[in-house]
């Protein structure tokens, strides 16, 4: 942390502050470093420069501009006619309904596997180590929910698309299996950073894990899992409207479409729409997270 | 129910009182349930036709192809190439938004103690929307004017990466302790310098983290920005799969996947060493 005499002299304050603070011998005690790292910083992001052709200048070369200005011309006034909004709607909802039944979806997938791998319910780790048997499955079903969630919802949706052909399915099922993933894994996250103790003294006392988990940490977390769960759905919806360029169905495929011939008007109101459908959902899952307290 | 009631000091039998109960909740679950209902109606996944022998036959071809991946140098050297340019890509763009996220922080959040300046709530406002469209979305449109290649992809990560640092900076920077900052003002310093040597230092960690979470959000997404032709991994994906080259589509997946696993190793190994 800097001393504030030492801040005021290195920033040449001398002038504006006129008072004892302000010797020219205090010296920035960091700059050596600061100039280091900045130095390093560009060293380290010239190449990747060069592997990004950040040519930015061709954003402003005369025929790019030229297209720009007229696909931002053409989008001003919005399509509004009236047939195209009710088209807007219903992909709207067919996209906040992908999302809603991949959550579904995904819930049924996620609970089985957070209660096989969370390590909160293993009766033998009560008395000492987790039983090997035990522990390998557990880290098994560990091991999936990686798999599940670290290949991006994208490419499951182009997996799908060629196993169940073109439409809402393909999203359905992708988003279905990462979020799965995430879920899985987040919720034994949830559950095993919990108050433990009211579910070790079920399982003591001769309890099922499944009466352990419905009496002792579902009560205790309740709270947590369903704002975690909300907060998906919201992401969800986000997801869904982007798989759709891949053929999923949605607002996305509308502005996929649109943006192909080339029309600023109907894709400037897909965009309204799809930023006021993010708004929309981001307050109703503010509001419900609210709600729970 | 019988749990079995502990017992408490007090009078004997004595239960603690009954929770509120709240009609929401009821309302809420039966909202949900109608809204799940009438989505599966929308969406209409014809499950008989999902678990027929003929879709589980061709995602098995689907996943016996990949199983064995190609592995021919002249291919893998494209590989490699394409996966640094999606590391580039990433690594570009967050520190870009880094930059311009914390340049529009600044008008975003306010002294505290003193009224919100005039532009906080636009600049607000242009965050939410540069956040609310999603990277893919920002890559199709900057393809009109930047054209096909690794540009628009990075520029759409930085689009949207900037939105949302931006916000979590400015609320990062409104939440810093006010004291050093306050020390600074008094003793009659302009605002830059009180910002540079009190706000910054206090917010910097925090700052630095969230930059390394977006940075691993945005390895995920730089894979898939090819998909729409912002180059990189994804380009090669959507080229391979789209010609069912299954044995190049399964490798290219295997590099993504430990392309996303070596950025999240090295985020959490850089975010251990700057909060210790």
């Amino acid at each position: 942390m800097l001393r504030p005499d030492t801040a005021s002299a290195t920033m040449g304050a001398a002038a504006t502050a006129p008072d004892a603070l302000a010797v020219d011998r205090y010296r920035d005690p960091a700059w050596r470093g600061r100039v280091f790292w900045m130095l390093a910083g560009v060293a380290l992001l010239a190449p990747a420069l060069v592997a990004v052709e950040f040519k930015v200048w061709l954003l402003f070369a005369p025929e790019n501009l030229k297209v720009t200005l007229r696909f931002l011309a053409d989008s001003l006034p919005p399509a509004v006619a009236g047939d195209f909004l009710a088209m807007v709607l219903r992909e709207t909802w067919r996209t906040v309904a992908i999302a809603t039944a991949a959550m579904v979806l995904a819930l049924l997938l996620a609970v089985p596997l957070t209660l096989l791998s969370c390590a909160a319910l293993s009766v033998s780790s009560l008395s000492g180590r987790m039983h090997p048997l035990a522990w390998a499955m557990r880290q098994a079903v560990r091991a999936l929910l990686v798999v599940l969630r670290s290949v991006p919802e994208l490419v499951w949706a182009l997996v799908f698309v060629r196993v169940v052909g073109l439409g809402p399915a393909a999203g359905v099922l992708a988003i279905a299996l990462t979020y799965a993933g995430m879920l899985g894994k987040v919720y034994g996250e949830i559950l095993e950073s919990g108050e433990l103790h009211p579910a070790r003294t079920l399982l003591r006392n001769g309890s099922g894990r499944l009466q352990a988990f419905v009496y002792a940490l579902l009560p205790g977390n309740a709270r947590e899992l369903t704002s975690y769960s909300v907060y998906r759905w919201e992401c969800a919806v986000r997801s869904s409207a982007v798989l759709g360029f891949v053929g999923a169905g949605g607002l996305g495929q509308q502005l996929d479409a649109s943006m192909k011939m080339f029309n600023g008007g109907e894709v400037a109101t897909i965009l309204v729409a799809f930023v006021l459908l993010v708004a929309l959902a981001d307050a109703v899952s503010a509001q419900l997270r609210r709600m729970l307290g | 129910m019988n749990v079995p009631t502990p017992t408490l000091p007090g009078p004997v039998g004595a239960l603690p009182a009954r929770p509120p109960r709240r009609w929401q909740v009821p309302l809420m679950l039966a909202g949900m349930a109608l809204l799940a209902l009438a989505s599966f109606v929308e969406v209409g996944v014809e499950w008989r036709r999902l678990f027929t022998h003929d879709a589980a036959q061709r995602m098995g071809r689907f996943l016996g192809e990949m199983v064995d991946p190609a592995r021919e140098p002249a291919f893998l050297a494209r590989l490699g190439v394409a996966a640094l340019q999606t590391l580039a890509m990433s690594a570009v763009g967050t520190l870009l938004a880094a930059v311009a996220g914390l340049l529009l922080a600044l008008p975003a959040s306010r002294v505290p103690g003193q009224p919100a300046s005039r532009w906080r709530q636009p600049t607000r406002w242009l965050l939410n929307v540069l956040r609310s469209v999603p990277e893919l979305v920002w890559a199709a449109l900057l393809l009109i004017s930047a054209g096909l290649g690794p540009l628009a992809g990075t520029l759409a990560l930085a689009l949207h990466t900037t939105g949302v640092l931006g916000r979590l900076f400015a609320d990062a920077i409104e939440n810093a302790p006010d004291g050093p900052a306050f020390a600074l003002r008094a003793t009659g310093l302009p605002r830059a310098q009180t910002f540079l040597y009190a706000t910054l230092p206090q917010a910097l960690p925090q700052l630095l983290s969230y930059t390394l979470y977006r940075w691993e959000n945005n390895i995920r997404a730089a894979a898939v920005l090819g998909v729409v032709g912002g180059g990189g991994l994804g380009q090669m994906l959507s080229f391979h799969m789209g010609l069912f080259h299954m044995r190049e589509t399964g490798s290219i997946l295997l590099a993504t996947i430990a392309l996303v696993a070596l950025v999240d190793l090295l985020s959490n190994v850089a975010r251990r060493i700057l909060n210790p």
